[in-house]
């Protein structure tokens, strides 16, 4: 009988050699005369153990890693196809801690399943959600997602249902559902994951919200960056689309649904909505002014919902398990499960999906196991670029999206940077402002400008030149960009500044300038 | 890639990509994809038939053009060596990597060496940030870049 051999195709595992560990296993079960199967599946999320093989057995699965090729033929005289030990051998998948404690909802079937299998998906509790909304109305399918208080996943945090309504309420003979999948912040690969891992998850969240709003039409815009997810993206779009899942009558629906893959160019400013849209429509990435919002005049100045690949992609739970279900987990006004990404200088750097309401500290400390370098931690960045960086006295700060604006932070796409002691909060700031600069649109003067000022004034702080009268102006800078700007990126860069400068003004605080002799 | 092409075989290769794509909402991008990956970079002399046949302006097309950090107007070295830039990287050390490359390739970010090998190139995020720092060969990542990996693909890419 063969044996089911699974070995990840995420790209985190392939930058780490997981094809080169494929390949070894097939040329040595060829050369043994082994009877397996290799599933290159999406990754479990823990990045540190990656690339992570498991192998099937009677007992479930049982994990292996991090497993280099040259590791390969041990592992199989050690008897890896039983599930034996080794000192690679993690025991359980299910059981490692990493993975035991997490709630995962959106990322239930990711690392689990082939991802461009549907038999698969379905086996594993995929298309149950959008079987209900197909028996439903689309007022009933917006409510549904009102109720579960599922709000947006990249960042803003706007209650999904009431985007859907608004598109659901607007006139218009051709409405579009377009996916934001343009997750340039560093310290996040949520929707790298979930489009590597399980696309078709995203796909039926894209056809609920087309069922619920009127819409027949959607667009995934994604990054040239993520070569592997657009593959993946592509390959899935055109199994469902062959098995009925889209098309102009969606599972025998007699509703239409059909959707694209777009890929972006490089440009950071294009995860803003409106830029986005622009992008989409072959434009220049430009930011446009709201009023009117996406969902009245968007793509095409048709009515249109833009969401998150995470939103959509945690929608076909809530239909499928209810909207009570889903609320039950997090606190506050922030409902449901968040994957954050646990990035940058850390032990345990990985996914971790899990209800609202952990503390930064528990995330950083306990999950994360502190820094990589083994180095104290001395600031992360919540949030990707334009996120605030915390110091270890904010620790307790809980991860909830009221809770993190209440210590001027965000958890935007919930990606978490870890940095150690070694850090120049200084040169962080600086990058910030660098960045803003590089990546703006130019539409608007404070970001424009702002930006490009906030790297010479930094410069100017480094090399001692009137310190406090250029704290002072960086802050002013920060404050006119952050309300006068168009959009986040020159609005939320003063983030990581600000928060640099308040936290760690000893950074900030230089070696006077000393004279050179002539 | 092929960059020793003529002016009007630009301009019939241009016209045949133009024609598939231009019925998408939306085609420019996708067009200027295609054109990149057909020449390796977007020839002024795609311009003009991508202009005429959207019915937009050439300067609306040279603007959407310069927008996007993907686009070039011009050739790019055998390989292309993409180091991430971000902040994740940044704290694994990202920035002594980045020096390290430009020493051992003898040029700065947005060069080629100049036996046509490699160009060098930042990019801001590739998603690998918790396995970093990251890099890019010709489409190929790598994570956990340490000093000898790095050796490595600048040898690679030499080749």
């Amino acid at each position: 009988m063969t044996v089911r051999l699974y070995v990840p195709r995420d790209a985190a595992a392939l930058a780490l050699g997981a094809d080169r560990v494929a390949k070894a296993f097939s040329r040595e079960a060829e050369a043994r005369g082994l009877d397996i199967t290799i599933v290159r599946n999406g990754s479990r999320g823990m990045h540190w153990l990656e690339p992570l093989v498991e192998v099937e057995t009677a007992e479930g699965r049982i994990a292996y890693g991090p497993v280099r090729p040259s590791d390969v033929p041990g592992l199989l005289d050690a008897g890896l196809l039983d599930g034996k030990a080794h000192p690679l051998c993690l025991g359980g998948t299910e059981e490692i801690p990493f993975l035991k404690n997490q709630t995962r909802l959106t990322f239930a079937r990711c690392g689990v399943i082939d991802p461009v299998s549907l038999e698969d998906y379905k086996t594993h509790g995929g298309l149950r959600g959008l079987e209900k909304a197909i028996a439903m109305a689309p007022a009933d399918i917006v409510k549904e997602v009102t109720d579960s208080g599922l709000r947006g996943r990249g960042g803003a945090g706007f209650p999904t249902g009431i985007k859907w309504k608004t598109v659901l309420d607007a006139p218009g003979d051709q409405k579009y559902i377009v996916c934001n999948a343009d997750e340039g912040d560093s310290g996040t690969f949520a929707d790298r994951m979930i489009m590597e891992g399980d696309p078709f998850v995203l796909i039926e969240g894209m056809a609920i919200a087309g069922l619920a709003t009127g819409a027949t039409k959607g667009y995934v815009y994604t990054r040239s960056e993520y070569p592997h997810a657009v593959a993946v993206m592509n390959e899935a779009v055109a199994i469902a689309r062959a098995a009925g899942m889209l098309g102009p009558s969606v599972l025998g629906s007699g509703r239409a649904f059909d959707m694209e893959i777009r890929v972006g160019a490089g440009a950071y400013v294009c995860g803003e909505e409106t830029a986005l849209l622009n992008s989409l429509e072959g434009k220049r990435g430009i930011v446009r002014a709201k009023p009117p919002l996406p969902a009245l005049q968007g793509f095409l100045g048709r009515p249109t919902v833009v969401n998150n690949v995470i939103s959509l992609a945690s929608v076909p739970i809530v239909m499928d398990k209810g909207a009570a279900y889903y609320r039950d987990f997090g606190m506050g006004r922030s409902r449901g499960t968040i994957p954050i990404q646990i990035a940058g200088n850390v032990q345990h750097g990985g996914l971790y999906e899990t209800a609202f309401g952990l503390t930064l500290g528990e995330i950083v400390d306990t999950i994360g196991g502190g820094t990589a370098s083994g180095r104290p931690v001395r600031a992360v960045q919540v949030g990707g670029p334009l996120g605030a960086y915390f110091p270890r006295a904010l620790f307790d700060t809980p991860f909830d999206y009221e809770a993190f604006a209440a210590k001027d932070g965000l958890i935007g796409h919930a990606g978490i940077t870890v940095f150690d002691d070694t850090v120049d909060m200084l040169k962080q700031a600086r990058f910030a402002m660098e960045f803003c600069a590089v990546e703006s649109c130019g539409k608007c003067t404070p970001c424009r400008i702002g930006s490009t000022r906030g790297v010479e004034t930094a410069d100017k702080i480094a090399r001692g030149i009137e310190p406090e009268k250029n704290r002072e102006l960086l802050a002013d800078l920060c404050n006119t960009m952050k309300f006068g700007s168009l959009c986040a990126l020159g609005g939320f860069t003063p983030y990581p500044v600000m928060s640099a400068m308040t936290h760690f003004p000893e950074d900030f605080s230089p070696a006077p300038m000393v004279e050179a002799a002539e | 890639m092929n960059v020793h092409v003529s002016g009007s075989d630009v301009g019939a290769r241009t016209l045949a990509i133009v024609s598939e794509l231009k019925g998408l909402e939306g085609p420019l991008l996708p067009i200027l994809h295609e054109i990149q990956a057909e020449f390796g970079f977007v020839p002024q002399e795609s311009l003009p038939v991508i202009a005429r046949e959207l019915n937009l302006s050439r300067a609306e097309v040279h603007g959407v053009v310069t927008f996007y950090h993907d686009y070039r107007d011009h050739p790019t070295g055998r390989h292309v060596l993409k180091l991430c830039r971000a902040e994740a990287c940044q704290s694994m050390g990202g920035n002594e990597l980045a020096e390290r490359v430009k020493a051992l390739l003898g040029i700065d970010f947005h060069q080629t060496t100049l036996d046509g090998a490699v160009t060098l190139e930042p990019i801001y995020c590739l998603g690998l940030c918790s396995c970093a720092p990251a890099a890019m060969l010709d489409g190929e990542v790598h994570g956990r870049v340490d000093a000898d990996l790095a050796k490595e693909l600048v040898a690679e890419a030499r080749r």
